[in-house]
């Protein structure tokens, strides 16, 4: 037997499968009050299988110790400094679990009479109300259950705000180079062809390069700002002028909504469509990577075209209204993600209008602190001022032979979570930093520190970084051979 | 209130490290036609008891399952959830996490998926399985482009028996892209008549058990999509059941596809659950979303990475296998949780129950001379014929009875029918007085 402590207060840990003992109860489970049954006669011997092979068997204290051995081997926003540009990993205050967990809201049935959600619909409604004053657009639906789906929903319903008027040759999308991933899937899941825009040399997309592109097959023009770059798409409303003069929309990506709070109205800039991340702006968990919420918000000329179904008010009373023909129909088995939407309205009314102005005014001074503190060790790709997150390089580090990779690796023996890298695909070698409007003057020293750190070491010991990280639990990943022979579940014979 | 830590003297002295004078000048970007003057209109901020007091108040207007005595399922159902599922779910290193693209210091969420991964297949008799689906709705949607990619058809059969909100969502992602839907009606006995399955399907999609709670015969099912070239796909919305029903992959069936939300998720008024996918290795290259797989560190110790991306979105852009970016991790860890802490003994236990209360209801339903429209076998929901159904559901309604699902919402065909759920929950006394007040 190997004792499980390895280095401090962090233990070896085996898989569920490998510590169960056959025999071994878990949480005990009591009879209930009817006459037990025999599955067999009961629904038919062919139908009932024998047993779940491999299935695990341990005690409650032994799945308790397994999950938060593993929860050790994690680094959250609780845990530090998380500056992943673009996911805006900002602090997810506690208040807003203990919301969520309220009994009048985490046990509500979906398929509740209307006349049994009242309070829930209402609460809905003042969701959606915050986020239209918030985008300054009029009509929001809560149903998309991330920012992808909601992505899907607002250029389905710009398909179908085209169809409407007859207009059925649009089937192009344009699309920054500088956009997020979802952005093309997204275009491309609704059956239309992507065209790539090429943002100028100035890290901006620019009118005339559009004009050369927007034509009679334009549905629309899929926007990210400010942009992956951190910069305001400055000629945003050029932009959306030549859209509009071509017969398409303006779609808004929100990925990046903290810059914008209180500063400017994506419905002021001509955006027609818009989806939020209501785990990034609005800071609801995003535990490992989901579950997400992805509201859509538009102008009232889409507003038929809504998925159903739609919250109606009527006097002081909520309905849920499937019945209205021209909508795109129905993206989610309910009426999206409630539980992450409730912690969003918790955060807004936490913060208020004042509040929301000073997330993003605190998220722009903290990223163009941290640029003006590194871009004499790290090159920036521009020489502007970022909103809420910027962009470095690793082109000065590379003459020492070291990567982007590299310095993320080292941040972890730092203590630090890497910032995105790779990311956007126009800058080669990009580390894109969002530190957020969370972190103190303090937390961006240390962080900034050790990126001087990291740079001196690239020059003097350049081993240090590339063979980072030695401090986490496991080191550099061997991921061509994940890919190159998937073992994607354990299975007995392992 | 807006949890930023910054000082007057820190906010001066940074923008002094910057060189601008003003928090303004920051936004000089933004040309003054679209900054925003005056502030947003939004309600006065509240503090934790100001807010407690809020939410309080709203969430007392709903009816919830703890207090009131429910019969409802239909695709979402109230369990038995333990403690411990909650109390390592908040552990903040756990929920404040991102998706696990940094794996040297993600190793709790890439073991825990990679066990998910794994549970799912156990209980689906399949070879691979994800975490990334947002819902059973979306699952489906996503095994319906998958068996579309796979077969190069456009067309899709699918089963009456399909929850109709699945159905409704699988059309709008299918829409896009082409897919036609094809409707299977159900026999006499509540299952679906898949001889009625046209050629040149890209897939058979069968939920079981069905939405009117009847078990499905997958295994004809897988026999009938294979005769014509098609894959059959078996969607779940009581996943439950999997411990107990033959799995879809031992029954033939290619994908297996639905929602995990019994397993630990609070019902929450529909959302976050989990959607599950799984299918065969052979069409890993096509499955939609993250996938967690082993490999080894620099020091040859075992540990777990994202794999296979090349299918995702954030690399092939347009020509991913979906948009998908999300990793449901938080559900996943629940329902990990959840499958861990119940456990082998004890989730066929709470299986058998469910039949068992499924059972009891349904002789005392017919005790009573409320007709089963339906005679094929059921798991924990039933559909049952009421007369004068509405003005039963309202006399239930004031007793804080939640009689069940009445069906005419989704087909005036059903107008009298109920569905009527029953779980580990559920007493005797409260099927005894449901049906009390549905007959009297």
């Amino acid at each position: 037997m190997t004792a499980p402590g390895r280095s401090g207060l962090v233990f070896r840990e085996a898989l569920l499968f490998e510590s169960s003992r056959p025999g071994r109860a878990g949480v005990p489970i009591g009879d209930v009050d009817v006459p037990g049954v025999d599955p067999a006669r009961e629904l038919g011997a062919d139908a009932v299988r024998e047993d779940v092979p491999d299935f695990p068997e341990l005690g409650e204290l032994d799945v308790v110790r397994h999950f938060t051995r593993l929860s050790q081997w994690n680094y959250g926003i609780d845990s530090g400094f998380f500056p992943l540009g673009s996911c805006t990993m900002k602090y997810n205050p506690k208040v807003n679990e203990v919301v969520a967990r309220l009994p009048g809201l985490a046990a509500v049935h979906p398929l509740a009479e209307e006349a049994d959600v009242q309070g829930l619909l209402a609460l809905a409604c003042e969701l959606e109300a915050a986020l239209a004053e918030i985008s300054g657009l009029d009509r929001v639906t809560l149903q998309p259950a991330a920012g992808a789906q909601g992505e899907f929903v607002g250029v389905r319903m710009i398909q179908a705000y085209h169809r409407a008027r007859g207009d059925t040759a649009r089937n192009k999308v344009i699309i920054p180079d500088t956009a997020h991933g979802t952005n093309p899937a997204s275009a491309a899941l609704n059956g239309l062809e992507v065209v790539e825009l090429r943002s100028g040399g100035d890290g901006v997309v620019h009118p005339d390069a559009l004009a050369r592109l927007a034509d009679s097959q334009t549905a629309a023009l899929m926007l990210t700002n400010p942009n992956t770059l951190g910069l305001f798409e400055s000629h945003v409303e050029k932009l959306a002028e030549v859209i509009h003069a071509a017969g398409g929309l303006v779609y808004l990506d929100g990925a990046n909504m903290n810059a914008l709070l209180g500063v400017a109205k994506p419905g002021h800039m001509g955006v027609d469509v818009m989806h939020f991340n209501l785990h990034k702006t609005f800071s609801t968990p995003h535990g490992g990577g989901g579950p997400g919420s992805g509201p859509v918000a538009v102008r009232n000329a889409l507003a038929p075209f809504l998925p159903t179904p739609v919250i109606r008010r009527e006097g002081d009373r909520y309905r849920l209204d499937d019945e209205f023909p021209h909508s795109i129909g129905r993206v989610h088995a309910w009426y999206g993600n409630a539980g992450i939407w409730l912690r969003a309205l918790a955060y807004i009314r936490t913060l208020g209008a004042a509040g929301l102005a000073e997330v993003t005014s605190r998220a722009a001074l903290n990223a163009n602190y941290i640029l003006e503190s590194l871009r004499d060790v790290y090159d920036a790709p521009h020489a502007r001022r970022v909103m809420h997150e910027c962009v470095l390089t690793d082109r000065r580090q590379n003459e020492h032979g070291v990567t982007t990779a590299d310095i993320a690796k080292r941040l972890m023996d730092y203590g630090y979570h890497p910032p995105t890298i790779y990311f956007p695909l126009v800058v080669a070698g990009a580390l894109m930093i969002e530190p957020t409007e969370c972190e103190s003057q303090e937390t961006l020293d240390g962080f900034i520190e050790t990126m001087r750190t990291i740079a001196r070491e690239a020059e003097t010991e350049p081993a240090l970084v590339t063979g980072a990280p030695s401090r986490p639990i496991v080191r550099r990943l061997d991921e061509v051979r994940a890919a190159r022979k998937p073992r994607l579940r354990w299975t007995r014979s392992d | 209130m807006s949890y930023v830590p910054h000082t007057p003297e820190e906010v001066r002295a940074m923008l002094a490290r910057i060189g601008v004078a003003s928090l303004e000048e920051l936004f000089a970007d933004v040309p003054a036609s679209l900054r925003t003057r005056a502030e947003l209109k939004l309600p006065p901020a509240l503090d934790e008891r100001a807010l407690l007091r809020f939410f309080g108040a709203h969430a007392a207007e709903n009816a919830n399952v703890q207090t009131a005595s429910s019969f409802l399922g239909g695709g979402a159902y109230h369990h038995f959830i333990p403690a411990a599922v909650d109390a390592l779910a908040s552990r903040g290193e756990f929920m404040t996490a991102y998706t696990p693209y940094q794996a040297e210091i993600s190793q709790g969420t890439l073991q825990m998926i990679f066990e998910f991964q794994t549970l799912v297949c156990q209980l689906t008799g399949l070879e691979v399985a994800n975490a990334s689906l947002y819902d059973g709705a979306s699952a489906v949607a996503e095994a319906a482009l998958m068996a579309a990619r796979l077969s190069r058809r456009t067309r899709i059969g699918v089963s009456a028996g399909l929850h109709p909100h699945w159905r409704a969502v699988l059309a709008t992602y299918g829409e896009g892209i082409g897919i036609e839907l094809v409707t299977l009606p159900l026999d006499a006995a509540g299952r679906t008549q898949t001889g009625a399955l046209p050629d040149e399907c890209a897939a058979l999609v069968v939920q079981s058990p069905n939405f009117f709670g009847c078990i499905e015969d997958l295994a004809g099912a897988a026999k009938t999509a294979h005769a014509k070239g098609a894959l059959a796909i078996a969607a779940t919305a009581e996943a439950l059941s999997l411990a107990l029903l033959r799995s879809p992959g031992e029954l033939g069936c290619d994908i297996a596809c639905g929602e995990a939300q019994s397993f630990g998720l609070p019902l929450s008024f529909g959302g976050p659950y989990a959607g599950f996918l799984a299918a065969r290795e052979k069409h890993v290259r096509q499955l939609p979303g993250r996938l967690i797989g082993e490999s080894v560190d620099a020091n040859g110790e075992r540990a777990f990475v994202m794999t296979l991306t090349t299918r995702e979105q954030h690399i092939r852009r347009e020509k991913a296998t979906s948009n998908i970016c999300t990793n449901q991790g938080l559900c996943a860890l629940r329902v990990t949780l959840w499958l861990a802490l119940v456990g082998r003994r004890g989730i066929r236990r709470l299986a058998e129950q469910n039949v068992a209360l499924a059972a009891y209801a349904r002789r005392a339903f017919a005790k009573a001379g409320l007709r089963l429209p339906y005679s094929a076998p059921v798991f924990n929901e039933q559909t049952v014929e009421v007369p004068g159904l509405q003005a039963r559901l309202a006399r239930c309604r004031a007793q804080g009875v939640l009689a069940g699902v009445p069906l005419g919402r989704f087909a005036p065909e059903h107008a009298n029918h109920l569905l009527v759920c029953t779980t580990e929950m559920t007493t005797r006394a409260q099927i005894d007085a449901l049906v009390r007040e549905l007959v009297a």
